[in-house]
């Protein structure tokens, strides 16, 4: 149904299903960053000629876009990083380095989410914490609560849903259970925009990160939102042109931000790609993109249980986007191989996630994820694919 | 032609009778699937492949002059590399491995159709195979 407004679909015969890793991009996005660069190219924020203007509109309104989709305040909570990433890494260097003692994270964390804090000399129950889950990769909300309690001076930092199991957190509780102990949270949203919409004004997070690729927008483009009361406590952890108010030999006046936080050149036609993309979805209506998602990521639960000794790690009804399974006594390296053979688009692996992956004792797992642009025809290729590559190694 | 080199392409004929990847894969898997079970007692660290994603063992022996080798896998595919690898390599002297030129193993087409970090394990396997032979030539 949606399959037609991404050009990749057009050229490749190829069934993807790893949107968790990078969504495809609609044509309005590639269309935005080609007539960028075709038509008015020029730096943002600088030069006063009319392309040089029309640039920084446009670069800004993309900002405004972001504003209105995430329901932020004000346009200076919304900062423009390479992604999430560097959204989580800003904020661990700038803000919560040498400021907490402890920084709490879910099970379920990606590396990003899991380095940055070691990079600061933390380990585990020595500056970081890990909250427990459960069988079924639920979050345990009284663990966290413990942890609260016994480390009053810590930071929170926790995926909105999983990148490897596609489980979905109770952020807006986990969110109201840190703030009642006046600890601040940081939301990762990696895989969150693209399925579904945030309000910042309701789960009322104090820092939220957006991955731009994985919400059908260019590569290299993220959002950092910071809480207005936050915004004089984080530092820039760049400096340079664009950034200044005003420079001297002695002395260096930022700008507020946004801008303090944007040093240098910006990806200016991933920007604007990235205000298409929040066009795209906003024309689709979340709504829609949640209904239609929910019936293929219901199909393809189902479909799956069919299959003989399939592990599921997470239980369809609090996950999105992604499904990861094993199938007892076969690598998931193996079927991942045999199924790029018959033009299939998993991932396999660790996902990098692998501590989550250590707990539960497994190497790997195969992740399939989806998006709008998937539809029942590309579950039942992959079924039948799935069927043959276990075929193919059990016999 | 040297006795390596003639192994290597008669398995690349083997692989040139497959009309797509799939099949050729299936090959790969039917070959480790053939390959001779080693000793439990041999899947340890002294035989373990460094820099691979999956677990992999190579063990040499020494026979009349000769190097025999066996392997296994966690991972069924890998197996298959292994077997191929051991064809080629198993039943010849650490100077013929040694002489070998690695190059050759392109003609294989695995860089086309492994992932780039099977593509590394491939490479860590021939790799142990030739510090094996290294090592017996030292003896």
């Amino acid at each position: 149904m949606y399959k037609k407004y991404f050009p990749y679909f057009k050229n490749s015969k190829n069934i993807y299903l790893d949107t968790a890793a990078t969504a495809q991009k609609p044509s309005i996005v590639i269309d935005a960053v080609n007539e960028y660069y075709t038509k008015y190219c020029s730096n943002t924020h600088r030069s006063n000629f009319s392309d040089a203007n029309r640039a920084t509109t446009e670069y800004e309104s993309t900002r405004e876009a972001v504003k209105n989709c995430i329901n932020a305040k004000e346009s200076k909570e919304i900062i423009f990083t390479k992604g999430v990433t560097e959204s989580l890494n800003l904020v661990a260097s700038s803000f919560v380095k040498d400021r907490f003692d402890t920084v709490i994270i879910s099970s379920l964390e990606h590396h990003s989410n899991i380095v940055p804090w070691h990079m600061q000399g933390r380990s585990l129950h020595k500056g970081l914490e890990v909250v427990n889950c459960d069988e079924t990769l639920t979050f345990d909300m009284e663990h966290f609560e413990k942890l609260l309690k016994q480390n009053p001076n810590s930071f929170v930092s926790i995926t909105h849903v999983s990148n490897a199991f596609g489980k979905l957190h109770p952020i807006k509780n986990i969110i109201q259970k840190a703030h009642k102990y006046g600890t601040l949270v940081m939301i990762d949203g990696a895989q969150s925009t693209p399925h579904f919409n945030i309000d910042m004004q309701d789960i009322d997070a104090d820092f939220y990160t957006i991955s731009g690729h994985k919400t059908y927008g260019p590569t290299g483009v993220g959002v950092l939102y910071v809480k207005a009361k936050h915004l004089e406590s984080l530092r820039p952890y760049q400096t340079g042109g664009a950034t200044i108010k005003d420079v001297s030999y002695d002395k260096t006046v930022l700008l507020k931000s946004p801008f303090k936080f944007e040093a240098g050149t910006q990806n200016i036609a991933g920007v604007i790609g990235f205000g298409k993309s929040i066009e795209f979805l906003q024309n689709i209506g979340y709504e829609n993109i949640i209904n239609y998602e929910n019936e293929i990521y219901e199909y393809l639960y189902e479909k799956l249980k069919e299959i003989k000794d399939i592990i599921f790690y997470t239980d369809s009804i609090n996950s999105i986007g992604s499904l990861s399974f094993n199938i007892k006594g076969l690598m998931a390296d193996d079927l991942g191989i045999l199924l790029d053979k018959m033009k299939i688009s998993i991932r396999t692996g660790h996902h990098c996630a692998q501590p989550i992956m250590k707990k539960l004792g497994v190497n790997g797992t195969v992740r399939v994820s989806l998006a709008i642009y998937n539809d029942k025809d590309d579950i039942n290729t992959f079924i039948k694919g799935l069927k043959r590559a276990i075929k193919i190694l059990e016999d | 032609m040297d006795k390596l080199e003639k192994r290597l392409d008669e398995i690349v004929e083997d692989f040139d009778l497959f009309d797509d990847e799939l099949e050729k894969y299936e090959y790969i898997v039917d070959l480790g699937k053939s390959l001779k079970p080693i000793n439990e007692n041999a899947r340890n660290d002294a035989y373990l492949v460094k820099g691979c994603t999956s677990l992999v063992w190579i063990i040499p022996s020494f026979k009349d002059g000769k190097m025999i080798f066996g392997g296994d896998s966690n991972t069924v595919i890998v197996k298959g590399l292994v077997a191929i690898l051991i064809k080629i390599f198993s039943n010849a002297s650490p100077q013929e491995i040694l002489e070998f030129d690695l190059k050759q193993l392109n003609k294989l087409g695995l860089a086309e159709i492994v992932t780039p970090t099977r593509q590394n394990g491939f490479t860590s396997i021939v790799n142990k195979i030739v510090e094996y032979a290294k090592g017996a030539k030292n003896d």
